[in-house]
Parts: C-alpha cells; sequence; structure tokens
C-alpha cells in the first residue's frame, strides 16, 4: 500500500512527455537543453545505450559514440528536465545488461546486430 | 497547530526542482496522529501533547493499561507514542484530537528525530573515524587504535578514551530541513536530505526549534 501512495506522490515528478520505450544497445539521440547567455537551444547527442543506472526518478543512461575516431560517453540523468527528448534510431540485438566491452573494441568490430 | 508529527520513514530518492535542480529527499509517512494526552501545567507541571500514531495493532500485543489510556482518546491502533513539549499557552489541542500532515507545507523548517542503524561492535575507524595506518608497503599498523596513554604516571587509561565498542542504535536529531512537499491524501512528507535509522523506522518531525 505504501508502495502505492509512493508511486502516485513521485508520479508528479515525472516527466509529462515519456520517453520511448529504449533498451540497452539501441542507438538513440538524446536532445538535451543547453543554455547560452538568456537563450535556450537543443544539443544532440547520438550513440548506443552501454549501460542503465538505478531506478525510478534517479535513473539514468550512459551512452557511447565514436567522434572523430574517439570513444566518447555521456551519462544522462533521464528524468531531468535538462533532457528534453530522445529519439529511438535503431535497436540492438545485444546478451548483457552492461556494453562496457564495446570501449575495447572499434570500427565494424563495434557494430550491432539489429533487434527483430 | 501541533508541534510536530510522528511517522514512519519510507526511503530516499531524488528529485527535480522546476529550474532542473536536483534534491536528495527522503519519504516519511506521517500520520495520521491522535492526541493521546494532554499534559498542562496544572496537572503535570509543564505543557506538552503526548502524540500517537494511528496504524494497525493488535488488540493481543497492547497491554492493558495502554489500552485504557489510548481508549480516552478515542483510538485503539497505536504502536508510537511520543511527547512533545508546547511552547507557553500555545496549545490548543485537547485529548482526542487529530494531528494530520496538513499542518506542514512545503519550505517549512522541521527537525527530524530518530533512532540510527545499529552498527554492532564497531572499531575505532568506523565508530570514531579514526584514520587507521596505510594498508600496505610493510605497514604492520592497520586498523589499531594506537597509543592510549602513557606508563607508569597515570597508570590508567582516563575516562572518556575512545574505544572500540557498539555503536548506532542512538537518538539522533537532524536540525532544519525543508519540506518539499506535502501529500495530504496518503499523509506522505518529502523533507530535504537524510534522517536516521532504517527504512521502516520511528521518527519524529518536529517545526524547527531554532
Amino acid at each position: 500500500m505504501i508502495q502505492a501512495a509512493l508511486q502516485k506522490v513521485l508520479s508528479k515528478y515525472q516527466r509529462a512527455q515519456k520517453h520511448p520505450d529504449f533498451h540497452i544497445g539501441d542507438t538513440i539521440r538524446v536532445h538535451v537543453k543547453i543554455k547560452e547567455g538568456d537563450k535556450e537551444r537543443l544539443q544532440a547527442f547520438e550513440g548506443t545505450v552501454i549501460s542503465r543506472n538505478n531506478t525510478g526518478l534517479g535513473e539514468t543512461i550512459t551512452v557511447r559514440k565514436a567522434s572523430f575516431g574517439h570513444g566518447v560517453e555521456r551519462i544522462f540523468p533521464v528524468n531531468a528536465p535538462v533532457v528534453d527528448h530522445i529519439d529511438l534510431i535503431r535497436t540492438g540485438r545485444v546478451r548483457r545488461a552492461k556494453l562496457y566491452y564495446l570501449r575495447n573494441l572499434k570500427g565494424k568490430a563495434a557494430r550491432l546486430r539489429e533487434r527483430e | 497547530m501541533s508541534p510536530g508529527i510522528l511517522g514512519k520513514k519510507i526511503g530516499m530518492t531524488q528529485v527535480f526542482r522546476p529550474d532542473g535542480q536536483v534534491v536528495p529527499v527522503t519519504l516519511v509517512k506521517a500520520g495520521p496522529c491522535v492526541v493521546v494526552q494532554r499534559k498542562t501545567p496544572v496537572t503535570d507541571g509543564y505543557d506538552a501533547i503526548q502524540l500517537g500514531l494511528v496504524e494497525f495493532a493488535k488488540t493481543k500485543n497492547v497491554t492493558k493499561p495502554r489500552q485504557g489510556h489510548f481508549q480516552k482518546a478515542g483510538v485503539d491502533g497505536v504502536r508510537f507514542v511520543r511527547e512533545l513539549r508546547l511552547d507557553n499557552g500555545a496549545g490548543d489541542l485537547k485529548t482526542g484530537d487529530r494531528v494530520l500532515v496538513d499542518e506542514f507545507k512545503p519550505n517549512d523548517i522541521v527537525d527530524v528525530i530518530g533512532v540510527s542503524k545499529g552498527r554492532g561492535f564497531t572499531g575505532l575507524v568506523k565508530r570514531h573515524h579514526f584514520k587507521g595506518g596505510p594498508a600496505t608497503h610493510g605497514s604492520m599498523f592497520h586498523r589499531a587504535p594506537g597509543s592510549i596513554g602513557a606508563s607508569s604516571f597515570p597508570s590508567r587509561v582516563f575516562p572518556g578514551m575512545k574505544m572500540a565498542g557498539h555503536s548506532g542504535v542512538q537518538k539522533v536529531t537532524i536540525r532544519n530541513l525543508e519540506v518539499v512537499e506535502v501529500d495530504a491524501e496518503d499523509n506522505v512528507l518529502m523533507v530535504k536530505g537524510a534522517i536516521p535509522g532504517p527504512n521502516g523506522g520511528y521518527v519524529v518531525v518536529r517545526r524547527a526549534k531554532r
């Protein structure tokens, strides 16, 4: 019963628009709000989801991409207001929950097969 | 206005403020409470209310004297009882009055009193935050207490010397926490920061003393 009450109390802090249902290994584009002076614009970060941590409002995802031959990772708090929205670009078939092994691979070896 | 309310710690999470700031919060199931007894200067020598947290309690587990005591307030399910002092002439509460979480509102400042988690018999590093020694490089001093005094004088260990022993299970007061949100429907209070005790532990939420 307490759990139910909890869900209700915290639902107020949930974002109005839900993210698409993405999984580990999927390629997504995260649009982040960036403040420049008094203007606000969106910046996109596209890459593979290699881990999901925590649950509920504190959930974070790690997105990895290769930028000019260098691996770049960014951790996003999924429910934070700075994350404007997330687009699902491509699914990926993987067999584990954390894809840290991708850090040791590059180029062709770092590709993932598409999920059915 | 009640000087405080009793509750049960649910757990911690984090929420986002409208400006994007993240706030660590603890959820407390606060109330409904009932004034079990009203103490007055005339009868008891001081001004206070005795609050009881209303929740399910097996009748056979409530002693007869307590049953009678609670009946005066018209409740039977009370498991957690605490007394809160009232300022001079500040109380319009009577026995049997309900105290609900909507007495609080966001941005109120409260103190939370609870019993800290038990740690059992702990060493000095955990209990008194001693630094300990180096782990490697041939160090033979790791987590030992070190010197506890001089030799033939005074030939004894001074009282109060910090040593290993039982720690935790102490009454702890965390002062000046901000109320982030109040949900009157589900009796849930959201307080900024951590509060003492395990999830499911009983706490007293009191209006901040200073």
